[in-house]
C-alpha cells in the first residue's frame, strides 16, 4: 500500500498549497482599499516542487515533542511568499489589482476542483480493484 | 486547515467596508446639519483601514484603526436670513462632498460584495473537500 500512499500524498500537498493559495488571494482582495498593503503571491510550481523535495521551510507537519510520537509527513511545506509585480500604481501605495486576484482566485479554486476530483477518482479505482473478484 | 482562514479574512474585510459604508450614510445624510451636537457644523468623518495579521503568516485581513474627522474647511454659503449665518451673511455648511461620498458609497459596497464571492468560494472549495471519496 505504499504506492497508494505516495500517490496521494502528491495529491494532498498540492491540494494544501492550493487552500494556502487561496488564503494569500483572500487577503489580497480583503487589502483591496488598505493604504500601502503590497499584493502577495507564491509560485506554485516552485512551492510544489520544494514541497516534494522536503525542502520546505518549516513546513507543515507534525511536530516530535517525545520519542513515543508518530513522525507526521507533513501535509506540504511552508511557501515562500513573494510581491506581485506592480501594473498600474495607486496614489495611495496599494498595489492590488482586481482583475489579476479575482482572475487567480478563479484559477485556483478550479486547480483545487480538479485535484479533489483526482483524488475520488484514485479511490474509486482503488474501490473497483478491490471489488472486481467479488462478484 | 487554512480555508478555515478565509472566512476570518474576508470576513473581517466585510466589517470594514460596511463600517466605510456606515460613515458614508452618516456624512450624506448630515450633508446639511450646520449645526451637530458640539454646537458646530457636522464634519464628514471617514474610516482608517490597517492591515492585520490573522492567523498565520499567509492570512492578512483588515481592521478599521479609527474614524477621522475630514480636515477640509466647511462649505461657505451667502445666506443672510438663516439665523446661523455670522454677521457678514455667511453660513458654514458640513464640509461634506456629496459626489466623493457617493463614489466612496459604490466603491465599498463592490468591494463588500468581491469579499462575499471570496467566501462563496471558500466554501464551495470546502465542500468540494468534504465531498472526496464519495462519488
Amino acid at each position: 500500500m505504499s504506492d497508494l500512499s505516495s500517490h496521494m500524498r502528491v495529491l494532498s500537498q498540492a491540494l494544501s498549497l492550493r487552500a494556502e493559495r487561496h488564503q494569500v488571494l483572500a487577503s489580497n482582495i480583503a487589502n483591496a482599499d488598505t493604504p500601502n498593503y503590497k499584493a502577495r503571491d507564491f509560485d506554485f510550481t516552485q512551492a510544489m516542487q520544494s514541497a516534494l523535495g522536503g525542502r520546505g521551510l518549516g513546513g507543515l507537519g507534525l511536530a516530535r515533542t517525545d520519542s513515543g510520537h508518530q513522525g507526521g509527513a507533513g501535509a506540504g511545506a511552508r511557501p515562500q511568499l513573494q510581491y506581485r509585480a506592480e501594473v498600474q500604481s495607486a496614489v495611495d501605495g496599494n498595489t492590488v489589482d482586481m482583475d489579476v486576484e479575482r482572475a487567480q482566485i478563479s484559477e485556483n479554486a478550479l486547480q483545487y476542483e480538479i485535484l479533489t476530483r483526482l483524488i475520488s477518482d484514485r479511490l474509486q479505482g482503488m474501490r473497483t480493484a478491490i471489488s472486481s473478484n467479488q462478484s | 486547515m487554512s480555508l478555515f482562514n478565509v472566512f476570518a479574512v474576508s470576513g473581517s474585510a466585510m466589517t470594514a467596508q460596511s463600517m466605510r459604508l456606515n460613515a458614508v450614510a452618516s456624512n450624506l445624510a448630515n450633508a446639511d446639519s450646520i449645526v451637530s451636537s458640539d454646537g458646530q457644523p457636522y464634519r464628514a468623518k471617514q474610516v482608517v483601514f490597517e492591515a492585520t495579521p490573522m492567523g498565520g503568516n499567509t492570512a492578512t485581513g483588515v481592521r478599521v484603526t479609527q474614524v477621522v474627522n475630514d480636515a477640509s474647511p466647511p462649505r461657505m454659503v451667502y445666506d443672510p436670513k438663516n439665523p446661523a449665518a455670522d454677521e457678514k451673511g455667511y453660513v458654514a455648511f458640513p464640509n461634506v462632498n456629496v459626489v466623493e461620498e457617493m463614489t466612496n458609497m459604490i466603491s465599498a459596497s463592490r468591494s463588500y460584495q468581491t469579499n462575499v464571492e471570496v467566501l462563496n468560494t471558500a466554501k464551495t472549495m470546502m465542500l468540494r473537500t468534504l465531498q472526496i471519496g464519495q462519488g
